[in-house]
């Protein structure tokens, strides 16, 4: 047996709890960073509270109009504050030298991408959390609806997925700061489509069915993206 | 330095002279569509050019992989040469659509399925040459464009399927028909002529213009390495 193989069997056995620990250690490492510094989150927060401001000047949200854009507006607003966050949560990463420790640590890469995944996730998750109840109020439409929160999070899981992988290459190149949107929408627009629709039937009280196939299909590709974000992730942060 | 193979230099004199008899067939030999009339003309052209630069973005995905297996910087020339010509022949796709548009839907632009992934897939493919061009180290290049064109060429069929939810006016001219298309027709015998030959010499034309690009990219990075000498 050479030197590898033996590495290989001793580092396959205790992998599934070890994997579980070093994702969770990276998330963690995330959210004590976010929580003493708070400079993502309260630019996310406040970026999106902008964002709705302006579409309120730019669509004119009276009573009418309001129903049939309010998942438009919601999930621009998402969008543009989730590059943001992307942005600088692989930035820090890059900036300080982390990146180079993190991927130094004698765990399996994927546990930095899910990680990361998880983090940014929680990251969008909380602004729109507040976001939401802040457009309720703002609008008097009630947007805590079970349905609709489970499009948030799918749509979200995709976002962030896909946004993580592009993210820790756009902070490698020259133009970092500006090539995030522009490699991450043009491929995200599924996620954008269906979840605009499968909010907008929600908010309208479609029956089911018909909000079935926009849904599926954000299912469908959360579990492709994040399967090929995985696959590939190691040529990535290779250095 | 090695010389422009004999073959090429073929297919070069042979791509001008099918685009000549391609432009003869489509403009003079096949018959004026009844309801149309002559715009439809623009029908060969841009078929001929969507087969071939779809065909080239299946190929990019495929080396996408090629590459990320086996990480030989061959793969990356080949896919860079690849999208490079995919993506003039589907701006042609779109210019010349636009063009049959204008009359037949009575507007140059539709949100439709089609046209919506089309244009997506161009800034897909802008924005892989875009993360090229901030990207020095010519390894890194290759590894990075391998993964977004792998990521562009995924996402963008599911687009498709997406944007599939609403409805398409789009016309079916090969096989099924669409109820709600608008300016589907027949072909008669001599169209089919005219069609078949296009879809070949854009083959042509195409195979002519990857060939002379990877020999570029090959011959660039000949010149990016004699630089590297002269300065060590």
């Amino acid at each position: 047996m050479n030197i590898t193989e033996t590495r290989t069997a001793a580092a396959s056995q205790p992998r599934q709890g070890s994997f579980i620990k070093a994702v969770s250690a990276v998330v963690w490492k995330d959210l004590q960073a976010e929580f003493r510094s708070r400079e993502l989150f309260s630019a996310m927060l406040v970026f999106s509270l902008l964002i709705i401001l302006i579409f309120n000047f730019a669509l004119e949200l009276d009573v009418k109009t309001r129903q049939s854009v309010t998942s438009g507006v919601l999930w621009a607003t998402f969008a543009f504050a989730g590059t943001l966050g992307l942005n600088r949560s692989m930035a820090i990463e890059k900036d300080r030298g982390c990146m180079d420790g993190l991927l130094l640590a004698p765990v399996d890469r994927s546990a930095i991408y899910f990680g990361k995944v998880i983090s940014n996730l929680m990251f969008m998750l909380i602004v729109e959390v507040i976001v939401l109840p802040v457009y309720s109020v703002l609008y008097s439409i009630n947007l805590f609806q079970p349905g609709l929160l489970l499009v948030i999070l799918l749509g979200s899981i995709g976002y962030a997925g896909v946004g993580t992988l592009l993210s820790a290459m756009s902070v490698q190149t020259r133009t970092r700061d500006i090539l995030l949107p522009i490699l991450l929408f043009p491929v995200v627009i599924p996620v954008i489509l269906s979840a605009v629709k499968a909010s907008g039937g929600y908010l309208e009280g479609l029956p089911f069915e018909e909000i079935l196939s926009p849904l599926s299909l954000l299912i469908a590709y959360d579990i492709i993206f994040i399967a090929v974000a995985f696959m590939v992730f190691d040529n990535v942060v290779e250095e | 330095m090695q010389s422009k193979p004999l073959t090429l230099t073929i297919l070069d004199v042979l791509s001008i002279i099918v685009l000549g008899i391609s432009t003869y067939l489509a403009l003079f030999f096949a018959p004026t569509e009844r309801v149309m009339g002559e715009v439809q003309r623009v029908f060969y052209f841009h078929i001929g050019t969507a087969w071939t630069a779809l065909m080239g973005f299946i190929l990019a995905a495929v080396f996408s992989v090629a590459y990320l297996v086996t990480k030989n910087l061959k793969w990356d020339r080949y896919q860079v040469a690849a999208i490079e010509v995919s993506l003039v022949f589907f701006f042609l796709t779109i210019v010349l659509g636009s063009i049959w548009a204008r009359p037949v839907w009575n507007t140059w632009w539709t949100w439709d399925p089609r046209l919506t992934t089309a244009a997506v897939t161009e800034l897909i493919y802008i924005a892989y040459f875009m993360l090229r061009q901030g990207i020095d180290d010519p390894e890194r290049r290759a590894r990075f464009g391998a993964v977004y064109a792998l990521i562009g060429g995924l996402s963008a069929p599911i687009t498709f399927f997406a944007i599939r939810l609403f409805r398409t006016i789009h016309p079916v001219v090969i096989g099924g028909a669409n109820p709600e298309a608008e300016g589907g027709f027949a072909m008669t015998a001599d169209m089919r002529v005219a069609f078949f030959f296009a879809l070949f010499a854009f083959t042509v034309i195409f195979v002519d213009l990857y060939w002379n690009r990877i020999r570029l990219g090959e011959l660039q990075d000949e010149v990016e390495q004699l630089k590297l000498k002269v300065t060590m």
